[in-house]
């Protein structure tokens, strides 16, 4: 008799213990792809302006959006704040977001960096551009993605692993821009230039072209960024391909209010915040990326690039051709 | 009532405890297991075409490439250097006995960006040779890198069990054969290694099965794999049912390793504990063969853990400044106390699991553990979310509950809590623990138990007082092995981890897949300082 009774006191106390997190309203939670250094300081100084704390989680985007989905209704995340519109728009896809309809978030960001049903918005910009060796390469023989797939790179070429979702989402946007069997084309001539094995990160593509392994490659200009913090003297430079095209493939990071988020009101302020020229200033800074909102100021590294023309296709379609654009890059024997 | 029940049925004809214990347990395991396997049965037609056809070929030859290379280097490496420590004597030997295992304490992926942070094309070291045009290595970024960075890494698994093995029969094996007129090294081939080859063989399960699961270093590397594959199915292609049916596949390939190490096994001789007997006399080496020994032992020493070690450090010195943080203590204190828990229960479960073989030494016993060590050779990823989804069906029933008794809706329960963690790290590592305890069950033979009994000593008593100091090697090796593996494991921590419970892999991860290693190295350097304690205790209990 007692132990069903001690059973009972044990599942009550289970259950309030259960029931306790979820009854303080100042708080928004978020589960974030972008890792902690980045997010921290932002947060903090949100709960330090508006006294509403914010909650995170850091993890591989894939796998937050797959814990998102296995808690369902139960879902702790208000927010799921991650890297690459493939990402948002698959989170979209799978109903872990809510449309949200604010004019804030209309004005500051601009429509092709936010999802056509207001469920994502674009937080900050990357773009994924050409870095080349000064020494050996001048601007002059560059031009477009597609033309590093021209027999005169042929062994000169380094690129990231296919498996890294910037790759799908730049195979992707080319897939809008040429189709499915140009796009074929285009990723075989670019394999057919790799001077080595596709490498796990885009650092070490740069430090591949730095040291002369390569002479070409693709990458984001904040890995760029970085590596040239750390060691100035490489011999590396950026530039702009398809400036008389369709122009610079750009990519977001962005977040989006969850389905079954808690806080939906906390979650649509803590966004509205962020896409605020102030925060923006911090939010791109932080690492040396591009802010989304068009008058907030650039980081001044990043304005020492210099200006492009980017690629205004709205970025959710990197998303809706994600699969498809690894079926071809499978098929390409792109690794 | 149960308690008097076991001190009476220690040789018993029917059911017991033990078995109704194991039972429940493989049935737990079984259910995440299931879900995996039960995925097969929806359709992912497209996804699993185009993979099929694209990539499954060279899948499986990559996996068949590194298990047969890992495999063959981690047995050579293992077995040689546990006959040198274990039978022969040579300078430094007792130096080299402990010093070996030290690379247990370096997870496998951090061997993997090190290695590839220094012999790289564009790494500091190949970039001097190339300016002063000495012979460089190349296609390090290639099978031949993973398979030695692997091997490197695991070779003390191989290590351990075969020094087990040679401690207690090898000297007497070698005698036994050279009164029969062989020589010293036929009777190393003919009779010492044959009667080692079941330990030897449980080592080697235990790093094919690392080797199937590992994720981590063959990302680094961009090596294709099935986990990667699978990890491309699930995160590239949203496809739950893709990755499922890869699982299965990796699922079968241990059950095939698991089988042939089982059927080795079961032909263990029971030995009993005569370790002191021949203590003091060992293989003395002459010569040249001392200096091979020397040199030999040194130079892996030196590969596997040195280098890797002052590397670590020179990125730690240049990174310190702006990594560390007071954020680290957290992350540290994190590591510990999961691994101190999992270890500790790991070491009852198993314990349990392997008194239930021994009570019940039957096909049914070996299935029950062929099941709850199964858990190895699943990546990581893949086994928590296959506890995920009973979990939050749970967490469902349990705020369904709530909802009708108490009129509340609550937030996760079980979810998001360290028990989902800890569940699926007991899954994921009962092999090591079960391995250890098991090998040192079988050395308490049916005639201790019985001279016991008649001495009048039975049950629960006798288990203290007989049994355990015989386990206790067993034990500690178990508790040594599973802290270190799940203070190193990273892809179960990174999917089910609570709010703020980061750990130092979490952090390794979190760098390197930012290419930021040198930053890394500080997380890493903490990890392998503090893995060196467990094994450092683990390797008193090997050592004579």
């Amino acid at each position: 008799m007692t132990g069903k009774y001690i059973a009972m006191l044990i599942m009550v106390a289970i259950v309030t213990l259960g029931v306790i997190p979820s009854t303080f309203a100042d708080e928004v939670v978020v589960y974030s792809a972008r890792k902690e250094h980045l997010i921290k300081p932002l947060f903090d100084l949100y709960a330090k302006e508006t006294g509403t704390k914010v909650r995170y989680i850091t993890g591989n985007a894939g796998v937050l959006m797959q814990r998102i989905k296995a808690e369902g209704s139960r879902t702790r995340a208000d927010i799921l704040l991650t890297v690459d519109a493939g990402n948002l728009w698959h989170a979209a896809d799978e109903g872990l977001f809510q449309p949200v309809k604010s004019r804030v978030l209309e004005k500051n960001i601009p429509s092709h960096l936010r999802d056509p049903d207001n469920r994502w918005f674009g937080l900050s910009v990357r773009a994924r551009t050409i870095a080349y060796n000064t020494d050996r390469v001048s601007p002059e023989e560059l031009s477009t993605y597609e033309n590093l797939g021209s027999p005169k790179w042929k062994g000169r070429l380094v690129l990231r692993t296919s498996k890294k979702v910037y790759n799908q989402s730049l195979t992707a946007m080319l897939i809008v821009e040429h189709g499915l069997s140009k796009t074929e084309e285009i990723i075989r001539s670019w394999v057919h230039n790799l001077s080595t094995e596709p490498f796990s990160s885009d650092t070490k593509v740069l430090e591949s072209i730095a040291a002369g392994q390569g002479d070409v490659g693709i990458i984001n200009t904040y890995y760029f960024g970085r590596l040239m913090n750390k060691k100035p003297g490489l011999p590396l430079a950026l530039f702009w391909p398809d400036q008389d095209g369709n122009g610079v493939h750009v990519n977001i990071s962005g977040a989006g209010v969850t389905t079954h988020a808690r806080h939906r009101d906390e979650a649509i302020k803590l966004l509205e915040w962020l896409s605020a020229p102030a925060a923006q200033t911090i939010f791109a800074d932080s690492n040396m990326e591009y802010p989304v909102h068009n008058d907030a100021k650039l980081h001044s590294i990043v304005k020492s690039w210099g200006s492009f023309r980017e690629n205004f296709i709205n970025v959710s379609r990197s998303g809706e051709l994600q699969a498809e654009a690894i079926k071809l890059m499978d098929r390409a024997g792109y690794r | 009532m149960i308690i008097r029940r076991l001190g009476s049925n220690l040789l018993p004809a029917r059911p017991s405890a033990w078995r109704l214990f194991a039972a429940l347990f493989a049935a737990a395991v079984m259910i995440p297991l299931s879900i995996i396997l039960l995925s097969f049965t929806k359709p992912a037609g497209d996804v699993w075409r185009h993979l099929s056809q694209t990539l499954l070929t060279d899948l499986i030859i990559n996996t068949l490439k590194l298990a047969i290379g890992v495999g063959t280097v981690t047995a050579i490496l293992g077995v040689s250097l546990a006959w040198l420590t274990a039978v022969c004597e040579f300078p430094g030997r007792k130096f080299f006995t402990w010093s070996l295992f030290l690379p247990l304490a370096f997870p496998t992926y951090v061997l993997a960006f090190v290695f590839l942070g220094m012999l790289d094309y564009s790494s500091p070291l190949q970039i001097l040779l190339r300016q002063h045009s000495l012979p460089t290595l190349s296609g390090f970024r290639s099978s031949w890198g993973v398979i030695f960075v692997m091997s490197l890494s695991l070779y003390p698994y191989v290590y351990l069990l075969a020094r087990d093995a040679f401690s207690t029969q090898g000297k007497r094996a070698l005698e036994a054969a050279q009164s029969l007129g062989h020589t010293k090294t036929e009777g190393f081939f003919k009779v010492a290694l044959p009667m080692a080859r079941p330990w030897i063989a449980g080592g080697l399960m235990l790093v094919l099965m690392e080797v199937l699961a590992d994720f981590g270093a063959v990302s680094i590397f961009n090596y294709d794999t099935f986990t990667t594959a699978i990890y491309k199915a699930w995160f590239g292609f949203f496809s739950l049912a893709a990755a499922a049916q890869l699982s299965s596949i990796l699922v079968v390939f241990a059950l095939i390793i698991l089988g042939i190490e089982n059927s080795l096994r079961s032909r263990m001789q029971f030995t009993s504990m005569g370790r002191d007997a021949f203590r003091k006399e060992r293989l003395h080496l002459g010569g040249a063969m001392k200096v091979f020994a020397v040199s030999y032992a040194f130079l892996i020493l030196f590969v596997s853990f040195v280098v890797p070690v002052i590397q670590l450090i020179l990125w730690t010195t240049a990174s310190f400044r702006y990594e560390f943080s007071s954020r680290y203590f957290d992350f540290l204190g994190h590591s510990l106390v999961l691994g101190i828990i999992t270890a500790a229960i790991i070491c009852l479960l198993a314990l349990i699991l392997s008194y239930a073989g021994r009570h019940h030494p039957d096909i049914l016993s070996s299935i029950l553990t062929r099941i709850c060590t199964m858990g190895y050779a699943l990546p990581g990823t893949v086994l928590a979310i296959g506890i995920f989804i009973p979990v939050a069906a749970a967490d469902g029933f349990l705020a369904d509950a709530a909802g009708a008794l108490l009129n509340v809706e609550p937030g996760p329960v079980l979810q998001g809590t360290i028990f989902v963690m800890v569940a699926a790290y007991i899954v994921r590592f009962m092999a090591p623990g079960f391995n250890s305890i098991d090998s040192s069950m079988r050395r308490i033979t049916r005639s201790i138990d019985e001279s016991a009994r008649t001495l009048g000593s039975k049950g629960l008593p006798m288990l203290y007082r007989i049994h355990l100091p015989i386990l206790k090697g067993g034990l500690f090796s178990a508790a040594a092995l599973v802290f270190v593996d799940v203070m190193k494991e990273m892809p179960i921590t990174l999917m089910t981890r609570p709010f703020g419970w980061d750990t130092l892999a979490v952090k390794i991860f979190e760098l390197t897949s930012e290419g930021e290693w040198e930053r890394a190295a500080l997380p890493a350097l903490t990890l392998i300082l503090v893995g060196i304690i467990p094994v450092a205790l683990l390797t008193r209990q090997a050592d004579d």
